[in-house]
């Protein structure tokens, strides 16, 4: 099952990155920036608001 | 002549980093506690004992013999799971330890069934708190402050193996591999220099070569010696110099290829070992260059990059699996090594859905440039925290999992199964299957014993002394027949008699 996804990964990965050295490239830049975009925008609606604090107070002392 | 491939058995331990916002008089490890008891719920009165063991008699790996007077009430929150887990507080952090596994994938899962253990573990501690507070899990290894907490591997390895071998061999091993096994980090830590961002959570937190310790002066080659098996056949091989992940691919990378290794080395199949000039300060060196340029020296006078070394110990592992064979978990994880460190060549970014260290870099990277910001923003160090949150909605990783933009190994379904069911190959089974059915009788374990109160005038101890033992195929028909520990103990009694 895995060994299958990882394979199909592989193949619909590979073709799209030769056709976006040539005309595709920035179709595929563009896309590529749309999609981070919409990561960042799910990520900031769980982020820890308060970051400068909850870092500052985030001490782990008598680990291994 | 050496003793022939023995089946490795494997398993990890996790400690977690814990918090509570709002909370003034936060202890962590009364947090620690109240997160274990909360999910454990009954099942916590079951102790964990610290006895030491003598062999067991059985050859099946179990019999019976009394109880050695009980000093086993340890103070502190230990807990064994229906799956074979144990689930505790160690120092003062949550810890995971998975349950004995035979394969690298199935210890993969099992690793990641303790994060979902530790999410649900959360939400069920999650009332006891007062308003406005909240609890946070990390499945990390840094608070960026100079405090370390482990993730660490263990290996069964046969005692005929020099441990001089594992320790020339490894060392050149763990000093690269990291490139695979790195969870990344923002800054740098320890009295090491300053850096925007690592590859790896733990490297700046090693100072020796090889030692006993594993809280301070943290050594690449760890020397406990306890293998919760016969010490005449059997080591227990402690490696803590790994970051916790939380990519399905990468744990499975590093079990498996590390298994591979042991393999080799105690199969005698790899060449002259790379002996590294000066490993400890090879290792952080490594971990501060996300770009793979840094090259280190060998003893020799000879330099190599982290990837060039393991492409060494590729061509030698590749060489040994043609010749010996290996098992299918372990070649799955060869293969994925062989893509990653192409791709890392290449463009260590491809490898943004594998690897954890580039999926947060991508992450972190993106915000840089979106929002302006400097890499010593505390907005940085909140993403690099919270991609290791265990909180099903807030953990970073798992967005990135969920979306399909990192890939997964294992279901749901699978990784909640292992939460609840032990590994049939291992002795794990026997634990995890006795503590569903006898709970009640069951006064306290450990990973070679089980110590039952059957209601009679003394406890009696059940030795597992054998990981290999106490399977499905060589107890379930034991268990089917005992419906209580009493019939258990009677049925154990009476097989040995026999």
């Amino acid at each position: 099952m895995a060994e299958q996804e990882r394979r199909q990964t592989r193949r619909s990965d590979a073709p799209q990155e030769q056709e976006g050295a040539a005309t595709q490239g920035t179709h595929h830049a563009e896309e590529l920036t749309e999609k981070i975009d919409d990561l960042l925008d799910e990520i900031d609606s769980v982020l820890e608001e308060n970051a400068e604090e909850f870092v500052k107070n985030y001490v782990q002392k008598g680990g291994q | 002549m050496r003793e022939p491939y023995v089946p490795a058995v494997l398993g990890t331990e996790t400690e977690f980093g814990i918090t509570v916002r709002n909370q003034a008089d936060f202890n962590p490890v009364v947090a620690s506690s109240m997160v274990i008891n909360s999910y454990a719920g009954a099942a916590s009165r079951i102790q964990w004992s610290f006895d030491e063991e003598s062999p067991g008699r059985d050859a099946r790996g179990f019999g019976y013999e009394p109880p050695p007077t009980a000093d086993y009430e340890s103070g502190l929150v230990n807990v064994v799971l229906g799956n074979g887990a144990r689930f505790y507080v160690d120092h003062a952090h949550p810890e995971y330890s998975t349950p004995e596994c035979v394969d690298a994938r199935q210890a993969a899962l099992h690793d990641k069934a303790g994060e979902l253990v530790m999410a649900r573990a959360v939400l069920a501690a999650t009332p006891l708190l007062g308003a406005g507070q909240r609890l946070f899990v990390f499945k990390n290894n840094s608070d960026g402050k100079g405090n370390s907490y482990g993730s660490h591997e263990n290996y069964l390895v046969p005692r005929a193996v020099p441990f001089s071998d594992l320790v020339r061999h490894l060392t050149g091993f763990f000093v690269s591999r990291q490139i695979f096994t790195g969870a990344g980090k923002v800054g740098g830590e320890n009295g090491r220099p300053a850096v925007d961002y690592q590859i790896t959570q733990r490297a700046d937190f090693f100072e020796e070569e090889v030692g006993l310790e594993t809280t301070l002066k943290r050594p690449i080659i760890n020397t406990r010696d306890e293998p919760h098996a016969d010490p005449t056949r059997y080591r227990r091989l402690h490696v803590i110099i790994g970051d916790a992940n939380l990519s399905e691919v990468q744990i499975l990378m590093k079990l498996g290829v590390t298994s591979v290794m042991l393999a080799a080395i105690t199969a005698g199949s790899l060449g002259e070992p790379v002996i590294l000039d000066d490993p400890v300060d090879a290792l952080w060196r490594i971990s501060h260059d996300p770009t793979l340029r840094t090259v280190v020296r060998t003893a020799e006078g000879a330099s190599a990059t982290a990837l060039e070394l393991q492409w060494h110990y590729h061509e030698w592992l590749a060489k040994h699996v043609e010749e010996h064979g290996t098992t299918d978990a372990n070649l799955e994880a060869l293969g994925e090594w062989e893509g990653v460190l192409t791709d890392l060549e290449h463009d260590p970014a491809s490898t943004a859905d594998r690897l954890d260290w580039t999926a947060k870099l991508r992450i972190l990277e993106a915000y840089r440039e979106r929002d302006r910001l400097r890499w010593t923003d505390p907005k940085l160090r909140m993403l690099d925290l919270q991609y290791h949150d265990v909180d099903r909605e807030r953990s970073l990783h798992r967005r990135l999992a969920e979306s399909g933009r990192m890939r997964r190994l294992f279901s749901e379904a699978e990784v909640h199964r292992a939460t609840q069911e032990p590994p049939e190959e291992t002795r794990a089974w026997f634990r995890g299957r006795c503590v569903d059915k006898y709970g009640d009788a069951i006064v306290a374990a450990n990973w070679d014993s089980l110590i039952f109160d059957a209601g009679e005038e003394s406890l009696k101890r059940v030795p597992m002394m054998d990981p290999l033992r106490g399977t499905r195929q060589l107890t379930a028909e034991l268990l089917e027949r005992s419906p209580h520990a009493a019939d258990l103990i009677q049925a154990l009694e009476n097989d040995l008699r026999r």
